[in-house]
């Protein structure tokens, strides 16, 4: 590839020129005329993973607030996963549900724009502006199903308090951007190490703001309120999408923005994110135990596993900052796998989510069950699988760095959240099939191809993890 | 000594637009005291010097936002405020809440009246950076906006367009589902 | 704060020339009120109904539009006042801003949100072969 002052942004592009075409395609699509809308989305997001491949290594920055080093490709490579995933998955359903294609496919690879942006920016006001087109995206994707009053209610809820985090994580840069005199994160780490500031009380300001808005996101107790809502009144992939793309995102930023600028404070944050994970991780474990829905128990998971990666970040040493890196792909690729389960099972007018949806689903859909089994032991943490790798890694990073608490949490929350993630894979074999429950819906190829691509991947990572953990390990060494 | 009048005509001004706009009971003459307020507000923000600040706030706010409140309250055709509807069993009238309402009023008189006596020690953690002449001038705004912040501005016309999507999808008519 | 008198002189004579007018036909019109010159106008025919109705979406949506294309022209002003230090460089930065949100104009276009009446509806080229 040649060096060009471009370079760093050549897979963001790719993106941003696929979500176009979507939207040029939908614009003078004819009123019946089927178009693969998905397919083209496809294409752009594959391009984004060839250029991120050509660009490893590399170190190239763009205008010098977009920086493609290992560490964003990484994170690049994660939301490419998710973004195909998700696109196979949404062909089934679009075209069951009757969604409008072209603004939902448009509004996906938006998102992953934004999120691909978060990702690979070296300057908050790009992260914000990052932020926000990944907010907006998926705000509208939560509400897509305008005839479902919880749809609504969710995309509202979320909306509402969204932009109040917005406004929160916008304070803290400006009131960075007052002490340091810059954006850039690497002018503000210089700014902040030469000068002893320990006596300053704006810094912290900044830093407890921006705090809030990156907890918001990655829905860290106790500002996870909107997420149960949020994921629950979601359709099914929309849910996949934004707990695993938003959250990958969203860690990226907050891992940077807090390992490189905020690094000389890392005495004052390294408190309140310690108290942060764990009440994520009580939490999100304790209370999913007692829920009946199968869509909020996994919203309660991805708040629970939030908080596994929040150890990750406190840890902050080498293993642990891979362990991010690798714990996300791990995460995002089982999570976005098991959320299309559920939304290949749903129908039109009805989305099958309760526990009792999944009783007996053996006998009807071996092959969905089986998969979902692997997907919930994954999240469960349970060897073969990348789940177990990403838990063991992230955990010895906590107990080498010295946080034996974080880690004993840790590890008791995971053995208790097996217990909720069983559950399902106990209804699904041991119970008969209640007679008076619809029949799960058939699944098209292209979700099955998804759904086994998604298996290798768990299978792959959690046998022979080792190619990864090194590329993660090598993307951390280039930064922090 | 006319810039310290002004000032006290300005904020006066949208001191006492801003009090009609909750005293109105007719909500579309509460949105035409909001745009006098903003309209005061922009006049403050030439006086501090921040004239791009000040045409925003005309161009965005006192134009674009003020049009969408006006459609907004058109769309929910809210009618005048009845006294009757707004008597005792009201639940924003309930002892309690009046009573934690004040709490938080005074609380916030105070926290105010704290910041502008102790301001001057707050702000020493602020470094300047150019004097005002730099800061304030829309080239000077321009140049950097072109130069250093150039791809946020390219990133916002995405932003810009996901917003458009969205108002699309989201306001679409009935019936025009697929 | 000098640069502003000009604005400030417009902005007294804007009002003033308003004032002075309503004042003047306020205090030298003739005025006999009857019932129906207060009522409101409506073609000539006795109102009906209330003036209050509910709008349509289609405001909202319109609003929308309007809203972000303003916040596009506000760039413009620094953009405009800085053209001459940023060359052709500032030039192709704008037009490529501008580029993509053009694609946002067609498509908000080619969805009928411009249109208005109902006849004036986007026909699909499909329709359009059929007629």
């Amino acid at each position: 590839m040649m060096d060009t002052p471009f370079n760093a942004v050549v897979p963001m592009l790719c993106v941003v020129f696929a979500a176009l075409a979507v939207m040029m395609a939908e614009a003078f699509r004819g009123r019946d005329e089927q178009m693969a809308l998905g397919g083209l989305g496809i294409v752009g997001l594959v391009g984004a993973a060839v250029s991120s491949m050509l660009l490893w290594n590399r170190n190239a920055s763009s205008f010098g607030v977009i920086v493609a080093d290992n560490f964003g490709l990484f994170v690049t490579m994660t939301l490419v996963i998710v973004g195909v995933l998700t696109i196979m998955f949404s062909s089934v359903v679009v075209r069951r549900d009757g969604l409008p294609a072209g603004e939902y496919y448009a509004l996906v690879l938006f998102a992953v724009v934004g999120m691909i942006m978060m990702a690979t920016a070296n300057d908050l006001l790009v992260i914000f502006i990052a932020l926000e087109i990944l907010s907006l995206a998926v705000y509208v994707l939560t509400g897509i199903r305008r005839d479902d009053p919880r749809a609504t209610e969710a995309a509202f809820k979320y909306f509402l308090l969204g932009a109040f985090s917005s406004a929160f994580f916008l304070y803290g840069i400006a009131f960075t951007y007052g002490v340091s005199g810059s954006t850039r994160l690497d002018r503000i780490g210089a700014f902040l190490a030469a000068q002893s500031m320990s006596d300053s009380p704006l810094i912290l300001v900044a830093i407890g703001m921006l705090l809030v808005g990156f907890a918001f996101k990655i829905s860290a107790v106790p500002f996870h309120m909107w997420t149960p809502d949020a994921y629950e009144g979601a359709p099914a992939v929309v849910t996949g999408f934004m707990s695993t793309g938003v959250k990958a995102a969203a860690f990226a930023a907050f891992t940077r923005v807090f390992l490189s600028a905020f690094e000389p404070f890392s005495v004052d944050w390294a408190p309140m994110i310690w108290i942060l994970a764990v009440a994520t991780m009580i939490l999100g474990t304790v209370v999913g135990v007692a829920q009946t829905n199968v869509k909020r128990m996994l919203a309660y998971s991805s708040i629970a596993h939030g908080g596994y990666l929040l150890v990750g970040l406190i840890a902050a040493n080498d293993v642990g900052k891979a362990a991010i890196l690798f714990y996300l792909l791990a995460y995002a690729v089982t999570n976005v796998a098991a959320f299309g389960v559920i939304a290949l099972l749903g129908t039109r007018d009805a989305a099958n989510d309760e526990l009792r949806d999944f009783s007996g689903l053996w006998h009807g859909r071996p092959a969905l069950a089986a998969l979902m089994t692997v997907c919930l032991l994954s999240l469960g943490g349970l060897p073969p699988t990348a789940g177990f790798i990403g838990k063991w890694y992230i955990f010895s990073a906590a107990v080498s760095a010295g946080y034996y608490g974080l880690a004993i949490i840790g590890v008791l929350t995971s053995v208790v959240s097996v217990f909720f993630y069983l559950r399902v894979v106990v209804m699904m074999y041991m119970e008969e099939r209640d007679p008076g429950l619809a029949a799960p819906a058939h699944v098209g190829g292209v979700g099955m191809v998804a759904l086994v691509a998604s298996i290798v991947v768990i299978f792959y990572l959690g046998v022979l993890p080792t190619r990864v953990l090194d590329l993660a390990a090598e993307s951390i060494s280039t930064i922090f | 000594m006319p810039e310290t009048l002004i000032f006290y005509a300005l904020s006066g001004f949208a001191i006492g637009a801003s009090a009609m706009v909750i005293g109105q009971r007719n909500p579309m003459y509460s949105v035409m005291m909001l745009i006098a307020s903003f309209g005061a507000l922009a006049g403050l923000y030439v006086q501090l010097d921040a004239p791009f600040v000040a045409v925003a706030q005309i161009i965005i706010y006192a134009g674009a936002i003020m049009v969408l409140f006006l459609f907004v309250v058109m769309l929910l055709n809210a009618p005048k405020e009845d006294g009757s509807e707004w008597d005792r069993s009201h639940p924003l009238r309930q002892p309690a809440v009046v009573r934690l309402g004040g709490l938080l009023a005074s609380l916030l008189v105070v926290q105010l009246g704290w910041a502008l006596l102790s301001a001057r020690g707050l702000g020493g953690g602020v470094a300047a950076f150019g004097d005002a002449e730099t800061v304030s001038s829309v080239r000077v705004l321009g140049r950097v906006l072109f130069s250093e912040y150039v791809f946020a501005f390219e990133a916002t016309s995405i932003l810009i367009l996901v917003a458009m999507v969205g108002a699309v999808v989201l306001a679409r008519r009935e019936g025009e589902g697929s | 704060m000098n640069g502003w008198l000009g604005l400030v002189i417009m902005i007294v004579l804007a009002v003033g020339y308003a004032g002075v007018m309503i004042g003047l036909s306020l205090l030298l019109g003739p005025k006999n009120p009857t019932p129906e010159k207060l009522a409101p106008y409506e073609c000539g025919m006795p109102a009906v109904g209330d003036a209050r109705e509910r709008h349509s979406v289609k405001f909202y949506l319109v609003a929308m539009i309007f809203l972000l294309f303003d916040i596009e022209i506000a760039f413009l002003y620094p953009w405009a006042v800085a053209l001459r230090d940023l060359g052709w460089a500032g030039f192709v930065q704008l037009v490529t801003f501008f580029l993509i949100l053009s694609v946002g104009y067609v498509y908000v276009w080619r969805k009928g949100v411009l249109d208005w009446g109902p006849a004036a509806r986007v026909r699909h080229p499909a329709e359009r072969k059929a007629a």
